[in-house]
């Protein structure tokens, strides 16, 4: 199957192929993802259990606390966190905790915005493209 | 964005790579947020200096061999660990978090930090910004309060973020740096009996409400007649629990907002109405327990301030707590400095009350002391608690609290 391109705005660049996890609400990664596991730990949140480890994680943004940058930097860190993220909207706290992942370990997530329609029709476990 | 000469030289790494690397965040939060230039800031309250995990570590230790210097004044969010108390999260239970907490509070402190070490800086006069200034705030209720109470300008900016922008002097000049960004945009109108305004826990159950029901807006609150600067306290920190408000304003009390037509810029909002059933509908969700026995009593998210110090030994009067039940009271340095110069510590500890210094009760590592049922007085800490430590939470108003803590049992509505 060959993978389809996500195509939008790139806020952190690099390129990354792989299978989709959609979420359908924003997720508060403080308290809400473990970094050591990659696994969803919000009892609220409709995607809990999941593993974000590896996958390309399309989601309307990040929700919550002034610890988002760190914990997806952890999880990057831990080779734990989301091989790219697909959002609606700009979502500075996830650009920092990725780009500092990046800067520190050499690792890589990229991180592209898109109309709501294209993060609509991503579905989990497609194959997908995202970046240059 | 547009850079001038000095921003382009930082990008470019030209005063060494911590300041690139700082200067790489804030554009790539000016690119997220729209922003297409940058405003001076006059100081900082920063969250990068808890521990999160070894990132948070690697993080600091890159910034201080790289030779950061701060650009503006930069004061501590508080941490883990309570430096006076070290016992209280003791090191052979959780030694990484342990150690790495202690090694950021030295790296943050190297760096030119002052050592707040306080969610609630601004009950400081070094601690508090002034109206109109354009500065960083990074911890929830305190980027909250510096907006709503203060009228000082800030977006809440994530860990990392937020001493980048201190490093670099600067941030992209969007959202509530700017006059247009700090309008309200969704009125809450108080449709309450007035006797509800003599209610303690009216403005952590009200905060509670807005948190869940403004999304992204800024909320306008229409019909509370007064909020003291510990009230403002409580709905920022409530809000920001519930929700993402970042400020808010309180028609006749909040400086931004001496009428409603100031507040919203005269736009026509939409208008949610809060009465006594949405209240009691927070209410009762954020207190799991509402008799029975009480293993602990925690006071002080955001961390006590003076005049909270002054309503706890009144309502103590004379009085000793259970010795069953562990009473602590989470504060800076700073107040801690003024009760002992009041003579109020050593009272307090008579009493059977134990104060903590540095850090909050509801993080985890769970603080000894912490466990079983445990009654606050803070909407903050009853909305986290249970999810991150092994707990059932009571919540009341102060004197409700204390009257439990005497008891031994939970008991609610003495002070009514």
């Amino acid at each position: 199957m060959t993978p389809e391109r996500i195509t939008g705005r790139l806020l952190l660049a690099g390129s990354a192929e792989g299978e989709v996890l959609a979420l359908s609400e924003p997720l508060s990664l403080w308290g809400g993802l473990d970094p050591s596991t990659g696994v969803i730990i919000d009892r609220q949140h409709p995607q809990v259990g999941q593993s974000v480890a590896g996958k390309i994680v399309a989601m309307p943004g990040s929700r919550g606390s002034s610890g988002t940058p760190g914990v997806l930097g952890e999880a990057l860190r831990c080779g734990m966190g989301p091989r790219a993220l697909v959002l609606t909207k700009g979502d500075f706290n996830l650009v920092a905790g990725a780009m500092v992942a990046e800067t520190l370990y050499g690792t890589s997530c990229p991180i592209v915005v898109v109309e709501p329609d294209v993060l609509d029709a991503l579905e989990t476990g497609s194959m997908v493209l995202v970046g240059e | 964005m547009k850079l001038t000469d000095h921003e382009a030289a930082l990008l470019a790494g030209d005063l060494g790579k911590a300041h690139q690397l700082a200067m790489r965040l804030m554009v790539a939060t000016g690119e997220a947020t729209g922003a297409t230039s940058f405003v001076d800031i006059e100081f900082a309250h920063i969250n990068s200096c808890h521990y999160s995990g070894q990132l948070s570590v690697d993080f600091a230790e890159f910034l201080l061999e790289a030779g950061a210097d701060l650009a503006v004044p930069t004061h501590t969010n508080a941490s883990l660990i309570d430096c006076h108390q070290p016992n209280l999260r003791p090191a052979e239970q959780s030694p990484d978090a342990v150690t790495g907490a202690l090694r950021l509070m030295e790296i943050y402190e190297e760096l030119g930090c002052s050592s707040m070490w306080s969610c609630a800086p601004y009950q400081h006069d070094e601690g508090r910004p002034s109206f109109g200034q354009q500065i960083v705030g990074s911890e929830s209720n305190a980027v909250s309060f510096f907006n709503s109470a203060l009228g000082a300008r800030t977006n809440k900016y994530g860990d990392m973020l937020d001493v980048s922008a201190a490093i670099v002097g600067r941030v992209p000049l969007a959202g509530l740096h700017t006059d247009e960004g700090r309008l309200g945009t969704q009125i809450f109108r108080l449709d309450l009996a007035d006797s509800a305004f003599d209610d303690p826990v009216l403005p952590h159950v009200l905060g509670i409400v807005l948190g869940q029901q403004a999304g992204t807006s800024v909320p306008v609150v229409d019909g509370l007649p007064s909020a003291t600067e510990d009230d403002l306290k409580a709905i920022a920190a409530a809000a920001a629990t519930s929700g993402a408000v970042e400020m808010f304003h309180v028609v006749g009390v909040t400086p931004e907002a001496p009428t409603l037509a100031d507040a919203t810029g005269g736009r026509n909002v939409k208008t949610t109405r809060v009465d006594a059933t949405v209240l009691d509908g927070a209410l009762k969700a954020l207190s799991a327990k509402t008799s029975g026995s009480l293993d602990a009593v925690c006071l002080g998210t955001p961390h006590f301030s003076i005049t909270e110090f002054a309503s706890l030994r009144d309502a103590l009067g004379n009085r000793k707590v259970d010795p069953s039940v562990n009473v602590l009271v989470t504060t800076s340095r700073a107040v801690r400095a003024e009760l002992q110069l009041r003579g109020w510590e050593e009272e307090l500890v008579n009493a059977g009350v134990q104060l903590v210094l540095d850090t909050c009760t509801y993080y985890p590592p769970q603080a000894v002391g912490v466990a079983g049922t445990v009654m606050t007085n803070s909407a903050k800490w009853a909305y986290y608690a249970p999810g991150m430590l092994d707990i059932d939470v009571a919540f009341g108003g102060l004197i409700d609290c204390v009257e439990s803590a005497i008891e031994g049992e939970i008991v609610l509505g003495v002070g009514r």
